[in-house]
């Protein structure tokens, strides 16, 4: 099981979180200009990479809060994690 | 009843103790400290079952985890099947049988209790043995809190079985002072019978601790007979040992064949000896060791039949001087014997294949050792890498994962100063990484050992004999896999172990490939003439040894198996007689069944009331959901797909939640209750997933926006009341509310005192009746029901389950989210596009509503369905087709059926559907194929009881 750095918490168990899927995926601000193509690449197209991947979560069984994290799906481990609305972190 | 073959004196166990115990139906006697097999083995008992597929005659092989033979049922005190008997601790009054491969689970529930503990620790180490003691102590003296499990029933592993001194004393004085020491501090934990048998991503591990099996029937009720330990350590020390491998020859697996290791465990830790004369075959120096102990013991070892062409210098001259024989370049080909080995055939190894040359050697014990596998289950769990070492002919550790060290033979270490080292090594490392440094290292006792000489791995050996060849060469014991079933796995194609594991089936036995594994990837290896290392292993999966379900579940069975969430008001259903459904975690009264009442009769009469006079329903379940903050308004606008920011204080409005592909998510009512407040209702099923979606929105979408979002759903009982009469039952307990027609309008709320509690009550209808949702203090829920069953006595009221609402909704087209609805389902397939704003600029779902598949024509929608046979009920799920007499399949379905009543209003059964082009076909048949028959319905318009609405102001 992992163990998530969450921002407010400190490290907790993951069966306290839930996934939110790939960060920074705004929900565009004028969907009625986009195609019907670019609108179904907002509802269905995520990114899948092998490595680093910024990811949302919320603490749904603890502070009940959304961040965003950088975690590398080779090794599950996090590598960071950010407040929302902050830009990806720069991982050396 | 021998005992001959115990010893007189020597090991670890506690002869004062004396136990008695049954076996197969004969009554036997051991000594506390004996495990079942080393009690069997001192009664001269080597035969424990018969193998699975060819009923050949099996006996005690291994002396721990690794048994693949000795498969028991307990049967006294409680029933417990597939149990090792190398690792059952034997208690007085034990009864067990050996098992043929497959056990008997209990009938009757078992009484004991099992339960969980969450640990933290700095350093974890698994295994208590010649690596796991030092780098416990190592790290202890650091300050560390270090948690040591070991899953025997005392610590010391490897140590209590042998005779090599430690500092010139006997290795276990040495294990009880590491122990003493280990125990008077006090950040550590010691879990002695305790398998650390799962591990996981970021050093999580599992353990299951055996706390009374122990204790047979004198085990005390209130403590937890096994515990599962959840343990998150900020480092590892895998100290796991490892296990010795069989060789494959022919008649491999006849009772009196045994691991040499194990042999000498039974002698120096039990003080028994499995057999008065003994043939040793081995391909490395640890054999030897166990020879010499067995000679101590007053075995007479007649040979050692060793593989390698030059057997190892030292031991060779201590063999001369015990006048043992040593038998380089050999191998032994084959066995004699029925139930016990009588003889072992031993060639040159040159000759062996050609099964020429074999000579006899009389034995009754048949001691193998094909070099030793480094116990790396847990290691691979946590996705370490694993390499072959070609002088050890096993695998072993490569890279460690991050926060992980393996330490001795776990780690292909052999000897044992080597692993003393290893371990002190390993544990200082590991509470270094946890910011606690060892004032000086760890003083290590002194060790005499033999230089050690490189092992020759054999695979598999000898004459391959008859039809098939090599069909009596077991790889696995307990599967009775042979080398015959792994050629014929290769022959068939087979390149990859985990094609041969599972078209074999070795290694999948409760002992997963311990003995097994790495046998049969040799096997392998030399049909497909490749290198070992190429072919690598099988996954190793936990658990590394079985644990039962019961362990697992903990206390998490029965009742407390998962939350019941019951309404203040639910004592009263349980008094009158509800029968009960399950809505989420929530129990719900379906129906209040009269005497002699089935469930449709109760519905029907319960639908009379609600439609013809009063009934009154708990929907205390329903989500509530407090939404407060300057920007409230503008939020709801933005997640529900109608206007709700216009909604005047004291009105309420229907609103549905579309997620952002169009499809409808949930429903359910918004209150304003003030200019910066709502509430908002939700289905009984969705509340949290509502709550959550809401704050998703705001926290990650649109925290610019000024809103807090709290459930109140268990603040509030509320109680529909509903009917013609339900404004007359109202008026007569709340005299102070104005509830006629033009006052209390329909979609309103108002602050009442209603049967003498402050109340909130709102006009909402789920039936299409006038009707009344009256929401007070959770703690008042039960008052003001029985208030209003009384108060509608005169009127007939009749309280009504889920059931009956089901109904009275259906009829009036009202779906209910998840039943109706799929997750597929737009609300214009529900006809309800009229709740789909076309003046808001945006909100969750606009978009999507305008792609090219939600505009499809041929969508499905929702429709009525009229039975043509009146009676007939179709059964939710149903299928829908075109025609009556439908063609060969595949034939093309239309829809199917998602509700499904009798209707008291109506007379007749009738259906809600999902149906492609559903509003095309008004007035038109389709047909449910249903097992043996078709059945024919009407498609209808949705709404079939009053249609213009006429009975929702009374």
């Amino acid at each position: 099981m992992l163990s998530v750095p969450c921002p407010w918490c400190g490290p907790r168990d993951e069966t306290e979180f839930s996934y939110g899927g790939q960060a920074h995926v705004a929900h565009p601000a004028e969907p009625d200009a986009l195609s019907d193509h670019e609108w179904s690449d907002y509802l269905f197209v995520r990114d899948n990479p092998r490595g680093p991947f910024a990811e949302r979560w919320c603490h749904s069984a603890g502070c009940r809060r959304w961040f965003n994290a950088v975690r590398d799906t080779v090794t599950h481990s996090f590598l960071a994690v950010y407040r929302i609305g902050d830009p990806v972190p720069e991982i050396s | 009843m021998s005992t001959g073959w115990r010893l007189p004196s020597g090991g670890r166990i506690r002869r004062e103790e004396a136990l008695r115990f049954t076996f197969d139906g004969d009554d036997h006697r051991g000594c506390g400290g004996d495990t079942l097999a080393s009690a069997l083995l001192a009664n001269g008992v080597h035969r424990v079952s018969t193998s699975i597929s060819h009923h050949r005659p099996r006996g005690i092989f291994a002396a721990g985890v690794d048994e693949p033979n000795a498969l028991v049922q307990l049967e006294h005190p409680f029933p417990e099947p597939m149990l090792t008997a190398t690792t059952v601790e034997l208690f007085d009054g034990l009864v067990a049988r050996g098992l043929s491969g497959r056990g008997r689970l209990p009938r009757e529930p078992d009484p004991a209790r099992y339960d969980a503990m969450h640990a933290h620790c700095d350093v974890l180490v698994v295994g208590a043995g010649a690596a796991g003691l030092p780098a416990a102590l190592a790290a202890a003296d650091t300050g560390a809190r270090v948690i040591v499990a070991d899953e025997q029933s005392e610590f010391g592993g490897t140590l209590l079985g042998i005779r090599d001194p430690l500092d010139g004393a006997p290795a276990a004085e040495w294990v009880g002072a590491a122990v003493e020491r280990l125990a008077g501090r006090p950040e550590v934990r010691l879990l002695p019978r305790t398998t650390v048998f799962g591990c996981y991503d970021g050093n999580y591990l599992l353990a299951l601790e055996r706390r009374t099996d122990h204790l047979g029937a004198a085990a005390p009720p209130a403590v937890s007979r096994q515990r599962i330990w959840r343990i998150r350590a900020g480092e590892v020390v895998l100290a796991t040992g490892a296990h010795e491998r069989p060789l494959v020859f022919a008649d491999n697996d006849r009772p009196g064949t045994m691991l040499a290791g194990a042999a000498r465990t039974y002698a120096n830790r039990y003080a028994v000896v499995p057999g008065r004369r003994a043939v040793v075959f081995t391909t490395n120096d640890s054999a030897y060791a166990a020879a010499h102990d067995l000679t101590h013991a007053g075995v007479e070892v007649v040979a050692i039949v060793d593989s390698r062409p030059q057997a190892a210098g030292a031991w060779a001259r201590r063999c001369a001087d015990h006048g043992i024989e040593v038998l380089q370049g050999h191998a032994v080909v084959g066995t004699s014997g029925t139930d016990r080995v009588t003889a072992a055939h031993v060639a040159e190894l040159s000759d062996a294949a050609a099964g020429a040359g074999s000579r006899s050697v009389d034995c009754d014990l048949l001691l193998v050792s094909g070099g030793w596998n480094p116990a790396v289950h847990l290691f691979s769990q946590a996705q370490g890498r694993l390499r072959f070492d070609d002088r050890l002919g096993a695998f072993v550790p490569d890279q460690e994962q991050p926060g992980q060290r393996v330490a001795g033979a776990a780690r292909g270490v052999l000897s044992l100063a080597e692993c003393l080292r290893d371990g002190a090594a390993a544990g200082a490392a590991a509470a270094a990484r946890t910011g606690h440094e060892a004032p000086s290292p760890l003083p290590l006792p002194s060790v005499a050992e033999l230089p050690e000489s490189p092992s020759r791995p054999l695979w598999m050996v000898g004459d391959p004999g008859g039809d098939p060849p090599w069909h009596r060469h077991f790889v696995d014991l307990q599967r009775d896999g042979t080398a015959a079933d792994v050629f014929r796995a290769t022959g068939a194609g087979m390149r990859s172990v985990e094609h041969v594991k599972r078209y074999t089936t070795i290694g999948t036995s409760h002992e997963q490939g311990k003995t097994s594994g790495v046998a049969a990837a040799g096997v392998v290896a030399e049909a497909l003439r490749v290198a070992v290392a190429d072919l690598g292993t099988t996954t190793f999966r936990p658990p590394y040894t079985p644990v039962a379900f019961a362990a697992l579940a903990g206390r998490d069975r029965g009742v407390l198996h998962d939350p019941v969430r019951v309404t203040p008001i639910h004592g009263w259903h349980v008094r009158h007689g509800a029968a009960f459904e399950n809505v989420g975690q929530w129990q719900r009264p379906r129906y209040y069944p009269r005497r002699g009442e089935d469930m449709a009769a109760a519905v029907l009469r319960e639908c009379r009331a609600a439609r013809e006079s009063v009934a009154l329903m708990d929907v205390s379940t329903l989500g509530k959901i407090e939404l407060q903050g300057p920007d409230a308004g503008e939020f709801l606008d933005r997640v529900y797909t109608n206007v709700m920011s216009t909604v005047a204080v004291g009105s309420i409005r229907y609103g549905v939640l579309c997620t952002a592909d169009g499809m409808v998510f949930d429903d359910g009512t918004v209150f304003r209750l003030a200019d910066d407040r709502f509430l908002a209702t939700t289905t009984t099923g969705n509340a949290a997933a509502v709550l959550d979606w809401f704050e998703e929105w705001l926290q990650t979408e649109w925290p610019e926006l000024a809103v807090h979002c709290t459930s109140v759903t268990e603040q509030w009982a509320t109680v529909a009341l509903v009917g013609p009469r339900s404004r007359d039952v109202l008026a007569g307990v709340a005299p102070s509310l104005a509830a006629d027609r033009e006052s209390f309008p329909f979609m309103t709320w108002r602050d009442a005192t209603v049967a003498g509690i402050a109340a909130r009550v709102a006009r909402i209808s789920f039936s299409g009746e006038l009707a009344y949702e009256i929401n007070v203090a959770g703690w008042d829920g039960l008052a003001l029901w029985e208030a209003l069953v009384a108060a509608g006595a005169r009127s007939g009221v009749a309280p009504y389950g889920t059931e009956a609402m089901h109904v009275l909704r259906a009829e009036k087209a009202y779906p209910i989210v998840g039943q109706d609805t799929d997750g597929t389902v737009t609300p214009h397939d529900l006809g309800m596009g009229w709740i789909v704003s076309k003046k808001k600029r945006d909100f969750i779902g606009k978009r999507s509503f305008g792609r090219p598949d939600n505009r499809r024509a041929d969508r499905k929608v929702l429709v009525g369905l009229l039975p043509v046979d009146g009676d007939e009920l179709l059964p939710e799920g149903a299928q829908l087709v075109e025609v009556a007499d439908p063609p060969r399949p595949p034939v093309p379905m239309i829809g199917h059926v998602t509700s499904s009543y009798r209707s008291a209003a109506l007379g007749r059964t009738f259906a809600l559907a999902l149906v492609q082009r559903g509003r095309e076909r008004l007035g038109q048949t389709v047909y449910a194929p249903l097992p043996g028959r078709i059945v024919a319905a009407t498609v209808t318009d949705p709404v079939l009881y009053d249609p213009d609405g006429a009975r929702r102001d009374g």
